[in-house]
């Protein structure tokens, strides 16, 4: 372990591991995130020590586990270096080849290649597959080649550079000029002007200030801050000390997610190692600058993203937001002045100052610059987390990344920002996602959840879905919320079950509008986006629920039945002998029937028919 | 696997004494590691907390009934959960929780008369690629459908016939 | 002291007011339920609302919560407001059908009948007892438990607690009478929270009004300053 306490010092060991390092030494990365975890990418990772252990290549061989490459679709992930060859879905039983035939033969197995679904080509190189190529990895470029567990692998790729140029190169206003400068905003949902916060709260009176890194991912459907905190936890703690250098802070909180507890441990250890090196703590660098950082663990309460109430947590109360003003900058953790970003924003400082603002300002569009990181998921090729820099148009993301929709279905629309956000139809597809041209559609650039929904989606569920989530979430503190969104709900649950009316449809554009202007907070103000923005672009479906009682995409149990076909039904039996309810009957080889009355429109029947015959309209 | 330890006053007290060196005791980050030692928040451990840390015991039971994380009630010994997150849903998770919750005849945030089971949702493991997910005693299993559901359980009920 | 302008008025008022507090100086009725001028601002009920047309605005904001700026221009009658406080009378009808506070209320705004029934509570969540009992009282007896639409009001573990020393402040605050007192010679029961205990008679009128714990207390105390 070695202090570092000099900006040449911090250059010495850089050099230092630099050269220490052989490029050309073969190396195995396996990627570690959640995602390739729960694929078995722990036991992948065990399963190569053992391998290498046992042929003596310990030492010439070196094995990272790292955090998510994001091409979760596909994992376990595994890339050879230096030669880059990708692996996918790689299991226990293949390390043995994968070690003998391509480590140390050099040959390529050709089960584990990925094969691009959209032309059918056969990829061997990771460079060369189309979900990364067409991404620029500003904030995600280290995840694939670091151990997130050692100070010393994100040092060795200038890692902390960023702060020791701010610490000894430039003044706190400096620093707060250049964030300004480079255009960054918040990644956390509404993209206010980073650096304009900062010196807000910079300029507020007091000499205790605090920050804060909301890392609270609440939205269901989006973990590109999990997957930051996993890989590369360093980065986040590089960017918060600089912000706490910049705005005159010395004490900051980690405001994390508890389901996260793989999010939780790196940087826990990344606390520690940066405490080490003297990195973080007192006299930084031998800048004089002090700052400690603690973890606080989120208990799981949407709401908590939002700024006052997540304070509100820190300070072991119930996460009920507060009117502004005060806003945080002024008044904000017990009652100091103090600046709470999001950690994709945090994650950026240190390649805003690393790089300068012109270079960084240079990325993205004039208004949104910058990359920005969306999980792409829901009905998708390739699920995963994709970074694009701002003014990246939708059907690149979800045609050229993505690689479109599975079992050629028809794409209907992705749904960006969760329950704050709203839905983008396919027919938008080109616009360009910067904050403004996403708040024209009615959808938010949000913290970056990016659902694709296919053909088989029914919009209208889509946005119960969300409307239950939030009525479950709301803190229940102000009547617009607490009794709107219920209000909003029981209509839509209605809908969905065959019961709505003529008129529902304008009710609830009306409570919409009035939940959105009069909530008290965040939340509030934008619960009702997923309802307002599904009847925007999609107020055909709701009217044939309402009208017709039906639900086209087959999704709505009360409004769809199921039949059997009796030219296709062979009599199998499968079904009837598997149908929870006994609502099939037939005899054996006689074409089967369902019983209307008895049938929960379960589908198992569907599921298990291998001959089509199973119908449902 | 599903061992429960019973309250011990004696391990609260040790919970507290550890935490209070710090500058800001934070109680729910005690609270906290109470739940994840008993898996639930025994109301004997909540009255010990709040005098201990001079926190009105009228705050310490609102902050314990407001966060998901936190349950007043015991577990079952075996927990289900299913992750409604929207990924999981749009691939079909609301007919994974509906099959599950049929079977073990009890709604989400239930448990099973007989103590054996609980059923949970979650809003988003992120590990959204793998959706539908379905977390049964810590184990994860991903693209569940109806009858991959089906068989979990089966496996899972198998298992607490045995112990 | 700050001057805004409120429905076309110049008003003043003392700098860190509210845009209530300098309405109701001057005479400008804002309907409310989850204000009471002797607690901290809750900014929950959102009947308050106010049109704030400047600065930043048009936007709506809670009157009770947001400072009277200078330069501010405020409208508190406006159609936007209306609709807002409509909905917000509704809404609260739709849950609390029987309070006769809330009858009133959305007769005034013009609701017949609500259009979605949600439950059928007199309590409506303005907080003024939770507030009460900690800010004025200090005894913390009850707080706001659960969230969403199943938040209430409730001692720990919804049985009597101890920390009630039956002053009973909470049922005299409460708008909507959610909060029953029953006064059987020494015999005091609040209701709602389950507290049942024996009250002490006051030495001079006889009258009944203090839980026992609480009275040692006030002895103590009066004791002390007469000593």
């Amino acid at each position: 372990m070695t202090i570092v306490r000099t900006p040449e010092e911090l250059e010495n060991l850089k050099e230092k591991l630099v050269a220490s390092s052989d490029p050309d030494r073969p190396r195995v990365s396996v990627c570690c995130g959640t995602g390739c975890r729960v694929l078995g990418s722990m036991d992948v990772i065990e399963a190569f020590r053992t391998e290498l252990g046992s042929r003596g290549l310990g030492n010439e061989i070196g094995i990272v586990g790292t955090g998510c490459h994001g091409f979760c679709e596909k994992g376990p992930v595994v890339v050879l270096k230096p030669s880059g060859i990708f692996y996918q879905r790689v299991g226990v039983d293949d390390v043995a080849e994968i070690v003998s035939e391509s480590l140390l033969n050099g040959a390529v197995i050709d089960r584990l290649i990925y094969v691009d679904p959209a032309s059918g080509a056969r990829v061997i190189y990771e460079e060369d597959v189309p979900f990364y190529q067409k991404q620029q990895r500003l904030v995600l470029d280290l995840n694939g080649d670091i151990d997130p567990t050692n100070i010393e692998d994100y040092i060795a790729f200038g890692g902390y550079y960023g702060l020791s140029k701010a610490l000894h190169q430039m003044r706190p206003e400096k620093v707060v000029e250049e964030v300004t400068q480079s255009g960054l905003r918040g990644r956390g949902g509404a993209g206010f002007p980073a650096g304009l916060k900062w010196s807000l709260c910079r300029e507020a009176k007091g000499d205790t200030k605090y920050i804060i890194c909301n890392a609270d991912e609440g939205d269901p459907g989006a973990y590109m801050d999990r997957s930051i905190m996993e890989g590369n936890p360093h980065r986040v703690l590089e960017g918060m000390i600089i912000g706490a250098y910049a705005i005159g802070a010395h004490e900051g909180y980690v405001y994390i997610r508890n389901e996260y507890p793989l999010a939780v441990e790196n940087l826990r250890i990344a606390i520690t190692q940066a405490e080490e090196y003297g990195l973080l703590g007192q006299n930084i660098l031998g800048s004089g600058f002090d700052l400690s950082i603690h973890i606080r663990p989120g208990s799981g309460a949407f709401v908590c993203g939002e700024e006052t109430a997540l304070m509100a947590s820190i300070e072991d109360r119930i996460g009920e937001p507060r009117p502004r003003p005060p806003y945080p900058a002024v008044s904000g953790l017990w009652g100091k002045p103090t600046n709470i970003n999001n950690v994709e924003t945090w994650a950026n400082v240190p390649i805003v100052i690393d790089r300068g603002r012109e270079a960084y300002s240079q990325i993205g569009t004039d208004q949104s610059t910058g990359t920005k990181i969306f999980s792409l998921v829901g009905n998708i090729n390739n699920t995963g987390l994709v970074e694009v820099p701002m003014g990246a148009t939708l059907s690149e993301i979800v045609y050229d990344i993505g690689g479109g929709i599975p079992a050629e279905k028809d794409c209907k629309a992705v749904q960006l920002g969760g329950p704050s956000g709203g839905c983008v139809p396919k027919e938008h597809f080109d616009v360009p996602i910067d904050y403004e041209s996403l708040q024209e559609l009615g959808a938010i650039m949000g913290s970056g959840g990016m659902v694709v929904c296919d053909e088989d989606t029914c919009m209208v569920e889509l946005a119960r879905f969300f409307m239950d989530f939030v009525q479950q979430e709301s803190c229940g503190k102000c009547v617009p919320c607490r009794l709107g969104t219920r209000a909003m709900l029981d209509v839509l649950t209605g809908i969905t079950r065959g019961l709505g009316q003529e008129g529902d449809i304008e009710y609830l554009e009306e409570l919409g509008r009035q939940i959105t202007a009069s909530s008290l907070c965040g939340l509030g103000q934008t619960a009702s986006n997923p309802v307002l923005s599904t009847i925007r672009h999609f107020r055909d479906e709701y009217e044939v629920h309402i009208r017709d009682g039906r639900c086209l995409a087959h999704v709505c149990k009360s409004l769809i039945l199921y039949s059997i076909d009796a030219e296709k039904c062979t009599g199998c039996g499968r079904c009837l002998r598997k149908c929870p309810a006994e609502a099939i009957s037939g005899a054996k080889k006689e074409p089967h029937v369902i019983d209307q009355d008895k049938c929960v429109k379960c589908g198992t029947c569907l599921e298990l028919c291998k001959f089509d015959a199973v119908v449902v309209e | 696997m599903s061992f429960q330890p019973t309250f011990d006053a004696s391990e609260i007290e040790d919970l507290l004494n550890g935490k209070r060196g710090g500058e800001h005791p934070s109680l729910m980050s005690v609270l906290e590691e109470v739940q994840a030692r008993y898996r639930y928040l025994p109301q004997d451990a909540l009255i010990l907390i709040s005098e201990s840390m001079g926190v009105p015991l009228s705050q310490t039971y609102g902050v314990a009934t407001f966060y998901n994380a936190f349950s007043l009630k015991p577990k079952g010994r075996h927990v289900i959960n299913v992750c409604t997150g929207t990924a999981c849903m749009v691939r079909g998770a609301k007919k994974v929780l509906e099959r599950i919750s049929d079977r073990l005849g009890i709604q989400p945030g239930e448990t099973t008369e007989d103590g054996q089971f609980t059923l949970e949702t979650v809003n988003c493991l992120g590990a959204c690629a793998l959706g539908p997910v379905v977390v049964a005693d810590g184990a994860y299993s991903g693209e569940v459908t109806g009858a991959k559901a089906n068989a979990l359980l089966s496996k899972v009920m198998a298992e607490a016939k045995t112990v | 002291m700050v001057t805004l302008s409120i429905n076309g008025q110049q008003v003043q008022g003392v700098d860190g007011s509210s845009i209530l507090e300098v309405a109701r100086e001057h005479g400008i009725e804002i309907p409310t339920l989850c204000y009471h001028e002797a607690l901290e601002p809750y900014g929950g009920c959102r009947l308050c609302v106010v049109e704030l047309k400047a600065p930043r605005g048009p936007r709506l904001v809670a009157s009770c919560v947001y400072p009277a700026e200078e330069g501010a221009v405020v409208e508190t009658d406006s159609e936007i407001v209306h609709r807002s406080r409509r909905m917000t009378a509704e809404l609260l009808l739709g849950a609390a059908p029987n309070a006769k506070v809330i009858q009133a209320l959305a007769a005034r705004m013009g609701v017949e009948k609500p259009r979605v029934s949600l439950s059928d509570n007199n309590c409506i969540l303005c907080g003024l007892c939770v507030r009460a009992c900690r800010e004025i009282v200090g005894a913390n007896a009850i707080s706001l438990v659960n969230r969403g639409f199943t938040k209430e009001v409730s001692p720990p573990f919804e049985i009597g607690s101890n920390a009630c020393v039956g002053c009973t402040t909470c049922v005299f605050l409460c708008p909507t009478g959610a909060i029953k007192l029953e006064e059987v010679l020494a015999n005091r029961s609040v209701h709602h929270w389950d507290s049942d205990f024996e009250a002490v008679a006051c030495k001079i009128c006889g009258d009944h009004y203090l839980a026992p714990e609480l009275a040692v207390d006030v002895e103590k105390v009066l004791s002390e300053e007469n000593a």
